[in-house]
C-alpha cells in the first residue's frame, strides 16, 4: 500500500547559537504556554456542557490547567496542551458523567 | 600557622597545601561554601568551616550529605548569582559526575580545588590523577598544580578565569593528594586586600533571585537547541585560552608570579624532553639539571592548563625535540596509554616535524616516582635519540613484576 506522504511543513528559521541565551536559560516567565502539547493525545476528553453541574473537580484534578472556565464556569478544554491523561472524566461525579474519553483522530 | 588566619605583614609562611587553599578560599571570600569532607581534600573544608565559626569570613556554610549534594548545592547557590565553591577527591568527585556536567552546561562559573587521589577499587588514599582525568570531558577547565604556592595562585586566578563574561564556565584546580595537600613548604600569600580587589565581585548576568527579571535554569532542550547549546559551551573553552592568559598577566603584576598554559624548563634547545603534569615536575627539573651539568640536553614540560587543551602551544613547544617523553600518572585503561599522552600525541599530528615519542604510566595509588624512576626514562630517551627507534610505546614505571 502506497503511502501517502504529508507536504513538508516550511520551516522556521531558528536562531543560531551566537544569538540564543547561554546554558539554555529562559530569561521571561510565562514561556510554558508557547509548548503545546496536545499533540501528544492518544484519548481526548469530551465535555457536554447539559450535563455538567460545575463542581470543579475537573478543574481542580487537571494537571495541565487544560480545563477552561469563562465567567466562573467550565467552558471546555484547553486542546492545545491537554495531553489526554484521562483525569477529568475520572473525577467528574459518577451520577454526572459529563466528561467522556474518546479515541483521537480525524 | 595552623587554622588561623593569614598575617598580612608575613611574607611568607610553612603551609601544606590544603592550608594554602583553604586560605586561598578565605580570601576570596565566597557566598557559598558546600562542604563533605573526603581523604584527602577533608582539611580544605574543615580548615574553611574554622574561618567561618571564628567570623572571619561571613560565607554560608553548607554541611552536605553527599558529594552529589556538595555539587547540587553549589550549583544552586551559583545559579542564585553567588560565588559558590566546594572542594573534593577521588571517589567524591565520581559521586558527583552528572552534576560536573550540570555546572557546566547551565555555565555557571564555579571554582572547585581537587585534592588528586586514585580512584577504588581496590581502595587507595593516595595521590594520582584517575579521578580528575576522568572529569577532563565534563566541561570543566583544569588547572594542575606542582606545589602549594601553584595551587594557591590558581584557586585566585580561578575565580576571575570562571567568572570572565566570555568564559562562565566551573574551574578544577587540583593538587597532588598527601604529596602537597599534606607536605608543608614555604608560601607567599598575597594581603587579603589584594586578593579581593583582584577577584572583585561576581557580576552575574542573569540570577534566580531577581525577581523583577524571571528565568528559568535548565528547561528541556531538545533536538532542535540542544546541539547551539554544547556549541556555545565549546565556544566558551575556545575563549578561555585568552582569558587564561590575561588572567595569568595580571596576576603577575599582583604577585610576581608569572603563569602560563604550561611551564616550559630548559626546552628550547632540549633534544629529549619529559611531559608531565603536577608535583612530579619538581622531581623531574632536578634531573634535568643533573643531566644540564653533564653538557645532556635534557628538557621539560609540565602541564599546568590540560582544559582546554593548548594543542597549538604545545605543538609549537614540542615539535623541535626529537625524543619526548609523556608522563601519566592514570591510565586510560584503553590500551593505547595514559590521557596526556593520547591528547599530546594528536595535538602533534599535524606538525611539519613530529618527535619520537613514547608514554610511561607512573604513581598510581601514591607510589613513589624518585630521581632513579625519572633518570631510567632520560636514558630511554637517550637510546630512542640513538637508534631512532620507540623500542616500547607504553611503559609502566617503578610497577613490580
Amino acid at each position: 500500500m502506497a503511502v501517502k506522504e504529508k507536504p513538508m511543513a516550511q520551516e522556521v528559521q531558528k536562531p543560531g547559537w551566537k544569538s540564543i541565551p547561554i546554558g539554555g536559560l529562559i530569561l521571561r516567565g510565562g514561556s510554558a504556554e508557547e509548548f503545546q502539547t496536545g499533540d501528544w493525545r492518544t484519548e481526548k476528553p469530551v465535555w457536554d456542557g447539559e450535563k455538567c453541574t460545575n463542581c470543579y473537580l475537573c478543574w481542580v484534578y487537571c494537571p495541565d490547567m487544560s480545563i477552561v472556565l469563562e465567567d466562573g464556569k467550565v467552558a471546555g478544554v484547553d486542546y492545545d496542551h491537554c495531553k489526554g491523561c484521562g483525569i477529568c472524566a475520572a473525577v467528574c461525579p459518577p451520577k454526572v458523567r459529563a466528561i467522556e474519553m474518546v479515541l483521537d483522530r480525524e | 600557622m595552623g587554622n588561623s588566619a593569614l598575617n598580612e605583614a608575613v611574607k611568607s609562611v610553612a603551609l601544606t597545601g590544603n592550608e594554602a587553599v583553604a586560605n586561598a578560599m578565605r580570601q576570596v571570600h565566597p557566598d557559598v561554601v558546600a562542604a563533605y569532607p573526603i581523604t584527602p581534600q577533608t582539611e580544605i573544608v574543615q580548615i574553611f568551616s574554622t574561618f567561618v565559626a571564628d567570623g572571619l569570613v561571613q560565607t554560608e556554610f553548607v554541611p552536605v550529605e553527599s558529594e552529589h549534594s556538595a555539587m547540587s548545592a553549589t550549583v544552586g547557590a551559583s545559579a542564585a548569582g553567588a560565588r559558590a565553591m566546594t572542594a573534593t577527591s577521588a571517589n567524591g568527585l565520581a559521586l558527583m559526575w552528572e552534576v560536573l556536567y550540570i555546572a557546566a552546561g547551565l555555565r555557571l562559573p564555579i571554582v572547585m580545588p581537587v585534592v588528586n587521589r586514585a580512584l577504588s577499587a581496590p581502595i587507595n588514599i593516595h595521590c594520582d590523577h584517575s579521578d580528575t582525568m576522568g572529569a577532563r570531558d565534563s566541561g570543566w577547565i583544569q588547572l594542575y598544580s606542582e606545589n602549594a604556592q601553584e595551587a594557591y595562585d590558581n584557586v585566585i586566578q580561578a575565580v576571575r578565569i570562571a567568572e570572565h563574561p566570555e568564559v562562565n564556565l566551573p574551574v578544577m584546580v587540583m593538587m597532588d593528594g598527601f604529596i602537597i595537600s599534606h607536605g608543608m613548604e614555604n608560601v607567599y600569600p598575597l594581603a587579603d586586600e589584594e586578593v579581593r580587589k583582584f577577584v572583585g565581585e561576581r557580576k552575574p548576568h542573569y540570577t534566580l533571585l531577581d525577581a523583577d527579571n524571571p528565568i528559568t535554569v535548565g528547561p528541556l532542550d531538545l533536538q532542535d537547541f540542544y546541539f547551539e547549546h554544547r556549541r556555545q559551551q565549546a565556544e566558551a573553552m575556545f575563549n578561555a585560552d585568552k582569558v587564561v592568559k590575561e588572567v595569568a598577566d595580571e596576576f603577575a603584576k599582583l604577585s610576581g608570579r608569572q603563569y602560563d598554559f604550561f611551564e616550559a624548563y630548559q626546552l628550547d634547545d632540549a633534544e629529549m624532553a619529559i611531559v608531565v603534569i603536577g608535583s612530579t615536575a619538581g622531581t623531574a627539573k632536578y634531573v634535568v639539571n643533573e643531566l644540564r651539568a653533564k653538557g645532556v640536553k635534557a628538557g621539560l614540560l609540565k602541564i599546568r592548563m590540560f582544559r582546554p587543551f593548548p594543542a597549538a602551544r604545545l605543538r609549537e613547544a614540542l615539535t623541535n625535540v626529537p625524543a619526548v617523553a609523556v608522563m601519566d600518572r592514570a591510565d586510560s585503561l584503553a590500551a593505547c596509554g595514559g590521557p596526556l599522552f593520547g591528547d599530546l600525541r594528536a595535538a602533534l599530528y599535524s606538525a611539519g616535524k613530529r618527535p619520537l615519542m613514547n608514554n610511561y604510566i607512573y604513581g598510581l595509588g601514591g607510589r613513589d616516582v624518585t630521581l632513579d624512576h625519572i633518570r631510567t626514562v632520560y636514558q630511554d630517551l637517550e637510546e630512542m635519540l640513538r637508534t631512532g627507534e620507540v623500542k616500547r610505546e607504553i611503559n609502566y614505571l617503578g610497577v613490580r613484576e
